[in-house]
């Protein structure tokens, strides 16, 4: 088993914002490899054994709850999936750009997601108050099947990162922005029609800043189609515009 | 800069699917509502339950006949009598309307497909008409322990579909959400609670929160296990920790602790029950399906203690598979199919791949038994009022309502959080109508004042005493090897005596880094004191229940015994005193008498009281043990017999 050990080189980013002291920097750490190491794995056990101060975010470490991006030799990942069998022996680690930095690897995504919330206002419009006593409304199950494939973005702000519009202005919906508008514009229950879509679509910070280069897609964690999200908001919102202007 | 005081009506600690909706509750009557969490909300561990909710819609054929009532008796029968029956029929009484409510929220439940339906069932492939006429309704698909088709799902996402909907719609009422926040004491003046103390995990300042009403919501505790537990690294229960902290508050059934059958071997990531549920096997070593000779009722689906006890004892009987970390066993899906794992099953798919390199529709999966659910918390009325302190409250995972007694469903959770969050977000809202904040700040400024101080002797202590991490890592191999799935009085006695050295480790710690704000060894090592005091109460607790029940399983007392643990174990423990104490108090009013649960063994003691006189004594009772009065008298939503004529 020994010789085939692989000696890990880590190379990561330092930086407290919160103390005047702090100055940007990277911190090298070397590891042992061991079968199935996650960068979760790792990074905790360059946090106890040799420096407990390093931050970093974790919570489900199964790829679902969306805590844990980094930028991973270059490239956004979900931290807690990234197995280190996977990366060369040398493995940069650096925050999201995009998201303001919290400390070291650590970034605030929730402030970024729940304004993308707010102003795509993700949530089902003008539906009648809830009645306890009725049964529920019916919907075929491929739309609820469609509407579910949207619904798996997990937040975590890897195609953000990725974004060149993002990096130039922060508040562009990038890919999971679009997704959700997209997410809400097929699903049934949701009154808003074209128009009102297009007020947010067609803002400075909607589906035409994007320029094209769909890193987003390669990037998503959960495999989101977004490169058809974005076709098809492109196409319904050049299709409002029209029918706006025939008008 | 957050002030040091802030105040608001009602105080929400977490914003998992329980705080969250209770929250929605509080804010639509008309309250201001805060909630603190540890991490955005979409991230509380809530977004990661898979499988599905259980609530007897009946809408596929194989539910057909099912009711509220069925569901009563399968969580009863579940909670091996440990449940407070009244409190089982309000929530299976409500959790279809809790299941709608998040359609209404957005929720894209699978729905049923009218026609012929390709169907698993206890290893048959059979072919199923669902009706036209139930076409596009919610589908609901098998699970453990219970007599019907019942858990609702949005593939094998369902938390997290359910999480995002739920935060919607806090974000859609306005409610303010401060996330990286911890409560990290209950401000109290013996008889009542008037908030928290918070730090901020930012920055490491401590402020006070002021509230007319407060409410617990911080899920389960699973990381007293260590690494082997499915849960989130934020599991860490400092929420039922601050509860006990006061000495007044009591935990309720803390020794009853769930494990999952199928948990990945090594990393403890969950495997949902949707799997067998959908039709998977479990397989040993050869290869061979032995739940079925084990189980021949229910076989893979029996409920979580009893199919993780079987598993348990085939891998002591030399038939698990061997692996560098210990034997596991295998979940056997290959048959169902690359389509049907790819939708309906699509993140146990992702997770095959991710974290094991292996394509479940070619490949087995390894598994074994895991920590998974906390069926001990904060013990409360039925109204989710906590017994000792008024306008404490709690619901969810971190409560004991108690739905689940000693082994909870499947999907039962999920539901839970939903249905108290409504009933109890109900409560507080009326609770904190018409009440005036008592701006009682000496008492507030005091603990926040003890909360610092804490923090600082932790920052003080120097020398070379052991770290946080390595006494973390004790107490997760002492509670998975002693206080795991078969208990003994001996190895119990030795888990008590180990902890209590941690305990003292824990005194004598030093942290490397000093870091007064963003420092997250200082966070972790704050929480380490709850975490051993509640594995403590866990340990304890065993050995006291001298009975197997649910969940707690003693070698050395492998029969449940009704005539002298038809009962809820309490703990209180206070700050400064050396031990906790432990009190017992009546389950519950009992309408379903003890019995057989339809699985697992059939020996048992029986009850030497009749029921009528075990019943007249309950509400005194439980009223001695710190109960506090709920809005409606006790038993008004038992419908008394209604499980007779019930067909499950
Ligand atoms: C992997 C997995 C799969 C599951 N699958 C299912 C399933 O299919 N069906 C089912 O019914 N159940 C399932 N469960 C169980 C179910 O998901 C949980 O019991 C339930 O979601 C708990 O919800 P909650 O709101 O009580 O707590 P959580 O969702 O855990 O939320 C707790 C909240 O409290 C916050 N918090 C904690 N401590 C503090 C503090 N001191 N200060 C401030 N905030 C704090 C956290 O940040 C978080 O927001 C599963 C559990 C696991 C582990
Ligand atoms: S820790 Fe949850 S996605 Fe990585």
């Amino acid at each position: 088993m020994s010789e085939t050990t692989r000696q890990l080189r880590f190379e990561i980013f330092r930086y407290n914002p919160e103390d005047a002291d702090s100055e940007p920097h990277t911190d090298v750490f070397e590891l042992e490899e061991t079968p199935f190491m996650t960068l979760y794995i790792a990074l905790n056990q360059i946090r106890e054994k040799f420096d407990p101060g390093l931050q970093f975010d974790f919570a489900c470490r199964s790829a679902i709850c969306g805590s844990c991006a980094m930028m991973v030799n270059g490239r956004p990942a979900l931290a807690c999936r990234t197995l280190t069998s996977d990366l060369p022996d040398k493995i940069c680690l650096y925050p999201l750009p995009v998201f303001k930095l919290i400390g070291d690897l650590s970034v605030d995504t929730g402030t970024w997601f729940r304004a993308m919330v707010e102003r795509t206002e993700a949530w089902i419009h003008e539906r009648l108050p809830f009645d306890p006593d009725a049964t529920e409304e019916r919907m075929s199950d491929d739309i609820a099947a469609a509407i579910y494939e949207n619904d798996r973005c997990i937040e975590c702000g890897c195609c953000v990162a990725a974004c060149g519009a993002a990096n130039i202005d922060s508040a562009f919906l990038a890919g999971a922005g679009l997704n959700r508008i997209a997410r809400f514009q097929m699903d049934p229950r949701d009154q808003r029609t074209d128009a009102d879509w297009f007020e947010v679509l067609a803002s400075e910070q909607g589906v035409f800043a994007c320029i094209g280069m769909m890193a987003c897609e390669d990037v998503c964690p959960k495999e989101l189609p977004l490169l058809d999200v974005y076709g098809y908001l492109r196409r319904k919102s050049l299709a409002t515009a029209l029918s706006s202007r025939e008008k | 800069m957050t002030s040091k005081l802030v105040t608001t009506d009602v105080l929400v600690i977490g914003g998992g699917l329980a705080g969250e909706r209770c929250a929605i509750e509080a804010a639509t009557a008309g309250h201001e509502a805060l909630i603190l969490s540890l991490v955005p909300p979409r991230r509380s561990h809530s977004c990661a339950a898979q499988g599905g909710m259980q609530a007897s819609l009946a809408n596929c054929v194989k539910a057909e006949g099912d009711s509220p009532t069925v569901h009563f008796l399968d969580t009863v029968r579940g909670s091996d009598w440990g449940a407070d029956q009244e409190v089982a029929n309000i929530f299976a009484e409500e959790a279809p309307v809790a299941v709608r409510e998040l359609a209404h929220y957005g929720v894209p439940w699978s729905r049923v497909r009218g026609g012929k339906n390709h169907y698993f069932i206890k290893g048959e492939e059979v072919d199923i008409d669902e009706p036209l006429e139930n076409d596009g309704l919610i589908g609901q698909r098998d699970f453990g322990g219970t007599a019907k088709w019942r858990a609702c799902y949005a593939a094998a996402g369902t938390g997290h579909a359910a999480l995002y909907a739920v935060d919607s719609e806090v974000v859609r009422l306005g409610i303010e959400v401060r996330d990286r926040v911890e409560a990290v004491a209950l401000i109290h003046d013996g008889s009542r609670c008037l908030g928290a103390v918070a730090r901020c995990l930012r920055t490491g300042a401590h402020f006070a929160v002021m509230a007319k009403a407060t409410v617990i919501a911080t899920g389960g505790y699973g990381r007293i296990y260590g690494q082997y537990t499915t849960n989130a690294t934020i599991n860490e229960g400092t929420g039922a920790s601050i509860a006990l902290d006061t000495g007044i508050v009591p935990l309720g059934n803390m020794e009853a602790v769930q494990f999952h059958p199928t948990a990945l071997s090594p990393s403890g990531i969950l495997v949902t029950e949707g799997c067998r549920g959908d039709g998977g096997y479990l397989l040993d070593k050869n290869l061979e399906r032995f739940m079925v000779e084990r189980e021949p009722q229910k076989q893979e689906l029996a409920s979580r203690d009893v199919v993780s006890r079987h598993m348990a004892e085939v891998m002591r009987g030399g038939d698990g598979v061997e692996s560098p970390y210990g034997p596991h066993l295998w979940l056997d899906i290959r048959h169902l199919g690359e389509e049907h794992l790819r939708t309906k099953l699509l993140e146990v798919w992702d997770i095959c791949r991710d974290f094991v390199g292996r394509n479940p529709a070619e490949e087995l999966i390894p598994v074994r038994p895991t920590q998974h659910y906390s069926m001990g918390g904060v013990r409360v009325n039925k109204d989710g009022q906590a017994y000792g302190l008024g306008g404490l409250f709690a619901v969810g995972e971190a409560a004991c309502w108690d739905m689940h007694g000693f082994n909870r469903l499947g999907g039962n959770s999920l539901a839970e959080t939903l249905v108290s969050g409504r009933i109890v977000g109900r409560r507080v809202a009326e609770y904190v109508s018409g009440y005036e904040l008592r701006a009682d700040t000496g008492i507030a400024l005091d603990a926040l004042k003890a909360a610092e101080q804490r923090a600082a002797a932790w920052l003080a202590r120097s020398g070379n005493g052991p770290s946080v991490y390595e006494i973390r890592d004790a107490m997760g191999e002492t509670m998975m090897h002693k206080v795991g799935i078969f208990r003994t009085g001996e190895e119990l006695t030795e888990a008590v005596a180990e902890l209590g050295q941690l305990l003292d480790d824990c005194d004598n710690a030093v942290l490397r880094s000093k870091d007064p704000g963003l420092n997250p060894e200082l966070a972790f090592a704050m929480r380490l004191r709850g975490m051993l005091r509640l594995a403590m109460t866990v340990a304890k607790g065993a050995l006291a229940r001298t009975e197997s029940r649910g969940a707690h399983f003693r070698t050395d007392f492998p029969v449940r015994n009704d005539s002298d643990w038809l009962n809820r174990t309490l703990v209180r423990w206070g700050m400064d005193e050396g031990m906790p104490t432990f009190s017992y108090e009546s389950t519950g009013l009992i309408d379903l008498p003890p019995g057989h649960r339809g699985y697992g063994s059939d020996e048992r003691i029986e009850m030497t009281t009749t029921l009528d006189d075990y019943n007249k004594n309950v509400l005194a009772d439980q009223i001695r043990h710190g109960r506090l009065d709920s809005d409606e008298e006790m038993g008004s939503r038992l419908r008394r017999g209604a499980w007779k004529t019930a067909t499950g």
